[in-house]
């Protein structure tokens, strides 16, 4: 390109900025996402700890929790994380099935993970320990039930990027939705390792 | 311009003293009946006189800058690259500085001498009177005469008053203007108020927190009066008919409409006030409840056992 | 099946009410019947409510504010004339129930629905073109943003006519807003509107921190982006930070309302205190949220009007992210008289104070901008000039206030009102007035009447100054604010004056009117050019009134502070490049408007616990998401030739004037 320098002519000549990156600046909004969905899950943390003795002659966490069960529960969350994690290894390397079978894995360990959630509220709520029994209660279900509401729509993303995969394969908006979804998915885990000390393991001892 | 400043400035402030500090005797707050209300009312003087040293000077300037710099005015100084000046800089943070920390030391020290929950220091012993908000009235319960009254209160000029304040609906905020301070009232809570006035009269007091549909009829007259009338007063409300049983109460903590009429209630059911209290908070006297893990637990706890 | 829609729910035996609601239907009637006949509808579904064009949606933004303008002030003139009438034993001509909504209205619409919009509008149209980018960085979550404010703010119209609005205050207080004390829609209304639009402010301040933090011209480091740029991102670090503390903060009143749950109740545990502390912790950011972008707006008018740079840009800059973490550490002064311990207030009320520091260095680093400077008294100049005075008022209002025994006999009191009125109309709403002016040449291609918006001007500065010094005094007097009635007689006087006041005020909201429609008659004689009518000193001048779709056929490079002014003392600013390259920009797209018309059946089912429509709506919405995120063919290609022939367009206009 024939032209007079750009800084004198005020004018730029650069492709990149031509054409922004369109992948990193996604990622970079998501990190900023993250940190908003982060203050409201401190928010609800907050208020969990502030009504965490409010059992208004209700049941305590310790007559309610039982940790190996929960453990289960965790260590679903956990493997399905790892198996994110090697998903994106074959994106990196191109292997589409791959990475199928991988997401497939994750969205299987994730479905146990919300039906074990939703089968301990059910027994509580079933016993007569529902959320509106005391502040403790109300506390406990909206903090934990909100990181479920969360892994639920991790999985009907999920799907979705299963689905674009299958059709469209690895390509770069797909690879951003499926880079995207795994920061969203160990996001929850950091989640749910805090909701496991300071709910659960904190509520029993 | 030295002179023009001098003039403002004298101008301004003998404007404030006119509104503020004249007789206007409708103006509550620098009328005040007793020590904490003038106490504040120094605090409220002060600080407008230290801030009026900011004030002026950007009257002033934005005043005089764009009348003497104006794009038709061709003789004054133009600088378009002039962005700094460490003189002017000193004096922009400097300035603020200063006078924030005036202030702070005024706040800090006012702060713990003021505290709603500090009892006022006198030779006479304080008269108790517990406060609770209804909807849309005010009852006084006097747990050492053994009566109540509803939107009135009479007390002893120059004897301290101490109340314990809660609400049997929502949050509210109990507040007679002239007396000084004003604290929240919350349902199973305790907020604590000491007010003393040292002039005899009649004083308006109110609720300052919107409450819903009967919020502005909530007001009621506190007498401040003669030790003697005080006894007085309170043998002609042991001769009331009313008596003040849970039955009655749940009857009065009804939603009236309108101001409520001022009624008196002869004899009182013993502890009323803390079964208010206990109706939200079972638990009062442990140490743990709604206010456990609170911004402010150990003060506006609600721990009535440490009270007693 | 219908949840708890009835027909009773509209209010008949209101006048007061069905006059306003048939007035707005009306007004809707007028403008569809105007849209098909001129046969437009077409043109607004292309050009309008698909767009994805920053500027476009920016000025829907503004047009939204301004009609909530008028819907707010509407309000204020209702509470003005009932509280001028209803003094000792007269009750007014509003019941304690009608009067209570119209505050609760006024309030959020004012901040919500007025301030924000109004803000995002002026950032939208302005803040790429100062970075010299094209677009925001997201450019379908933007329009998103925007069709989702509208829903809620649709939300709280259609709550006039049909049910009511919340009764407790635009703040909310539990237990007030609990189900056992307002067992109404109202407050339904009201929770769904906020959270909506919390929604979308949230979705504004993603997309804004990445365009500021990536989409910047070459060479526009940080200590070269336009104040209005560096106000925006603390404010857009602010609405991220603080906007999910009040979506949590409803989500558990909701659940409180909805499912019986006890975070705020008086029974079963529930804390009324953790409510007023989780608001708050948004609240008070919330004030500088709104604040802050005027501050950067007056920063550009003061610099561009002075002709000279801004005085202590550095200082400037550090003083606003002091006041952006500052304003997290100060909630806490909204309630002084809660009962805490005078070590928390003390903390508090002296982190309050501290923020007037700052805000002090600004006021006079404003007032040192047009020291030595050749000043042109342009109607943005005369709002600019207007706040620097009352806002050291209102400011030095909010100081005394945060000394905790000032507080104890000032809270809730109309000196509050007066405070914050005095700070948050001159703060913000005067900023984006001067913004509205400053910038309006920009968005729309010809300045506006300047006769006729001093005019406006003067009563809107004197109107103010009736309405609220009375309060002032009032406050002293010991009147508590939200009074339906009252009996004390010596107030009467002082709420007539002020009701005045809020007439002056009508007259300059009325000549703004007329000035739109004067200088729309007179567009040709106000037109501008150059796209330069001020002088400006930032890269949006460097477009053309209006600007093309791209807005820069080249991205610029900055050198300098001040680039565009830069650029002009170079000579540099309109040479032209040798030769024009393809320009990428996004389609339009109808999946924004697609769902802020189910968020809006969304809330509307919720508030009227009709389920199965809350559920379809929900499903609709996920369903669009899914179907918009399948589409990667979001961009088109504006061929090289297209851009020369607009800018060679451009460039005889500029000719011509030459």
């Amino acid at each position: 390109m024939r032209t007079t320098n750009a800084s004198t002519t005020g004018i730029a000549h650069n492709e990149e900025i031509e054409h922004p990156n369109t992948v990193s600046i996604q990622i970079f909004g998501f990190w900023i996402y993250l940190m908003s969905d982060l203050i409201m899950f401190a928010t609800l943390f907050a208020t969990f700890v502030v009504l965490s003795n409010a059992y208004a002659g209700g049941p305590t966490g310790k007559e309610l929790f039982d940790l190996p069960y929960l453990l289960g529960e965790t260590l679903l969350l956990l493997f399905s994380s790892v198996a994110y994690g090697l998903v994106m290894l074959a994106v990196h390397d191109g292997q589409k099935k791959l990475v199928l079978i991988g997401l497939v894995v994750t969205l299987l360990l994730g479905l146990g993970f919300v039906s074990m959630e939703i089968n301990e509220f059910r027994g509580m709520i079933a016993g007569g320990h529902g959320p509106d029994r005391s502040a403790f209660l109300s506390s406990f279900f909206t903090l934990v039930g909100t990181h479920g509401i969360h892994v639920a729509f991790g999985l009907i993303w999920m799907a979705v990027v299963i689905w674009q995969v299958a059709i469209k394969g690895l390509t770069s908006p797909v690879q951003s939705r499926l880079m995207r979804l795994s920061m969203f998915w160990h996001f929850l885990d950091i989640i749910w390792i805090g909701i496991f000390s300071i709910v659960y393991l904190m509520g029993v001892v | 311009m030295e002179r023009k400043k001098y003039f403002v400035f004298v101008g301004l402030l003998s404007l404030c003293a006119v509104t503020f500090l004249g007789g206007c005797s409708t103006i509550l707050l620098f009328n005040p009946k007793g020590p904490i209300g003038e106490s504040e009312r120094f605090v409220i003087i002060a600080a407008i006189v230290l801030m009026l040293i900011v004030i002026i000077p950007v009257f002033i300037m934005a005043f005089w800058f764009p009348l003497k710099y104006r794009a038709s005015n061709t003789k004054s100084t133009y600088m378009p690259k002039w962005v700094h000046s460490a003189k002017i800089d000193f004096f922009m943070w400097g300035v603020p500085i200063a006078i924030v920390t005036l202030l702070a030391i005024l706040a800090w020290t006012r702060t713990y001498s003021l505290d709603p929950y500090k009892p006022i220091p006198s030779a006479h012993k304080p008269i108790n009177i517990e406060v609770v908000c209804l909807d849309w009235k005010w009852l006084f319960i006097y747990p050492d005469q053994n009566i109540a009254t509803v939107n009135q209160i009479t007390f002893p000029v120059n004897v301290p008053v101490s109340f314990k304040i809660t609400s049997d609906t929502v949050m509210a905020s109990f507040f007679i203007p002239q007396l000084g301070s004003q604290i929240y009232a919350m349902a199973g809570m305790q907020t604590r108020l000491h007010l003393l006035a040292d002039k005899p009269g009649t004083y308006a007091g109110q609720n300052q927190q919107f409450t819903g549909r009967g919020f502005a009829d909530m007001h009621f007259k506190a007498n401040a009066v003669s030790y003697e009338e005080f006894q007085s007063w309170v043998e002609k409300i042991r001769q009331s008919p009313e008596k003040l049983d849970l039955e009655r109460y749940s009857k009065l903590a009804k939603p009236s409409v309108g101001y409520y009429p001022v009624t008196y209630f002869s004899s009182v059911k013993p502890d009323l006030f803390e079964y208010i209290l206990r109706k939200f908070n079972p638990n009062l006297d442990k140490n743990f409840g709604p206010m456990s893990g609170g911004p402010d637990s150990k003060h506006a706890g609600s721990d009535v056992s440490e009270e007693n | 099946m219908f949840g708890k829609l009835t027909l009773s729910a509209i209010p008949y035996d209101n006048p007061i009410t069905m006059t306003a609601v048939a007035g707005a239907v009306f007004m809707a009637f007028v403008i569809l019947g105007l849209i098909t006949y001129y046969r437009k509808w077409t043109y607004l579904y292309n050009e309008w409510l698909t767009t994805l064009d920053h500027k476009r949606i920016g000025m829907m933004y503004v047009i939204l504010a301004l009609v909530m303008l008028l819907r707010g002030f509407a309000d204020a003139i209702l509470m003005r004339s009932q509280q001028a009438i209803a003094a000792g034993g007269s009750l007014g001509f509003l019941s304690p129930d009608h009067f209570n909504q119209i505050f609760s209205a006024h309030g959020s619409i004012m901040i919500i629905f007025m301030a924000m919009p109004f803000m995002v509008g002026l950032m939208n149209i302005v803040v790429p073109q100062q970075l010299g980018a094209r677009d925001v960085a997201f450019p379908f979550m933007n329009s998103l943003s925007l069709w989702l404010t509208t829903a809620a703010a649709l939300l709280v119209m259609v709550s006039l006519g049909y049910g009511e609005f919340s009764k407790a205050g635009w703040s909310g207080y539990a237990p007030l807003t609990e189900q056992q004390y307002s067992p109404g829609v109202g407050v339904d209304y009201w929770i769904w509107a906020f959270q909506i639009a919390g929604v979308s402010s949230t979705m504004t301040g993603i997309n804004f921190l990445v365009t500021i933090l990536k989409m910047r011209a070459p060479g526009m480091n940080p200590m070269r982006l336009p104040l209005f740029v560096w106000t925006t991102f603390f404010t857009m670090l602010l609405v991220v930070w603080a906007f999910p503390v009040l979506t949590v903060d409803l989500a558990l009143l909701t659940l409180d309302r909805y499912l019986g749950m006890h975070f705020f109740t008086n029974t079963l545990g529930g804390n009324m205190m953790m409510y007023v502390n989780l608001f708050w912790t948004w609240g008070h950011p919330e004030v500088y949220i709104v604040i802050l972008p005027a501050f950067g707006i007056f920063s550009e008018v003061v610099a561009t009007f002075s002709g000279k740079r801004l005085f202590g840009y550095k200082s400037m800059v550090y003083a606003t992210s002091v006041i952006t973490i500052l304003s997290f550490s100060v909630w806490l002064h909204h309630f002084f008289t809660m009962g805490a311990s005078p070590n928390v207030n003390i903390f508090f009320g002296i982190a309050t104070m501290l923020i007037a520091v700052p805000t002090g260095v600004k006021i006079f680093n404003w007032l040192f901008t047009m020291y030595r400077g050749r000043i042109k008294l342009a109607t943005p100049m005369y709002w600019t000039l207007a706040f620097i005075v009352t806002f050291a008022v209102g400011g030095s209002a909010g100081v005394m206030m945060s000394i905790p025994p000032a507080d104890y006999v000032l809270h809730n009191s109309l000196f509050l009102i007066a405070h914050f009125h005095n700070v948050l109309i001159p703060g913000s709403l005067f900023g984006f007035f001067a913004g509205f002016y400053y910038w309006f040449p920009k968005a729309i291609g010809f300045r506006l009447n300047e006769d006729w918006g001093k005019r406006a001007f003067w009563c809107w500065l004197i109107g103010f100054y009736l309405a609220f010094i009375p309060l002032y005094v009032l406050g002293f007097m010991g009147m508590p604010r939200r009074m339906a009635h009252y009996a004390n007689p010596a107030w009467h006087p002082y709420l007539l004056v002020a009701a005045l006041g809020a007439a002056v005020i009508l007259l300059g909201i009325v000549f703004q009117g007329i000035q739109l429609l004067v200088s729309i008659k007179e567009r040709h004689a106000l037109r501008d050019p150059t796209g330069d009518p001020w002088g400006g000193r930032t890269l949006e001048w460097l477009t053309s009134s209006p600007p093309a779709i791209y807005n820069f056929p080249k991205i610029p490079v900055v050198d300098e502070l001040d680039a565009f002014m830069d650029m002009k003392e170079r000579g540099v600013a309109y040479l032209r490049p040798d030769q024009y390259d393809d320009i990428e920009m996004p389609k339009t797209s109808p999946h924004g408007f697609i769902i802020g018309a189910l968020a809006f059946m969304f809330g509307f089912a919720m508030i009227w616990h009709v389920w199965w429509l809350a559920i379809l709506a929900a499903l609709g919405t996920l369903f669009t998401v899914i179907i918009r995120s399948m589409d990667d063919d979001i961009h088109y290609i504006i061929p090289a030739a297209e851009v020369e022939r607009i800018e060679n367009e451009r460039y005889r206009q500029l000719g011509s004037i030459a």
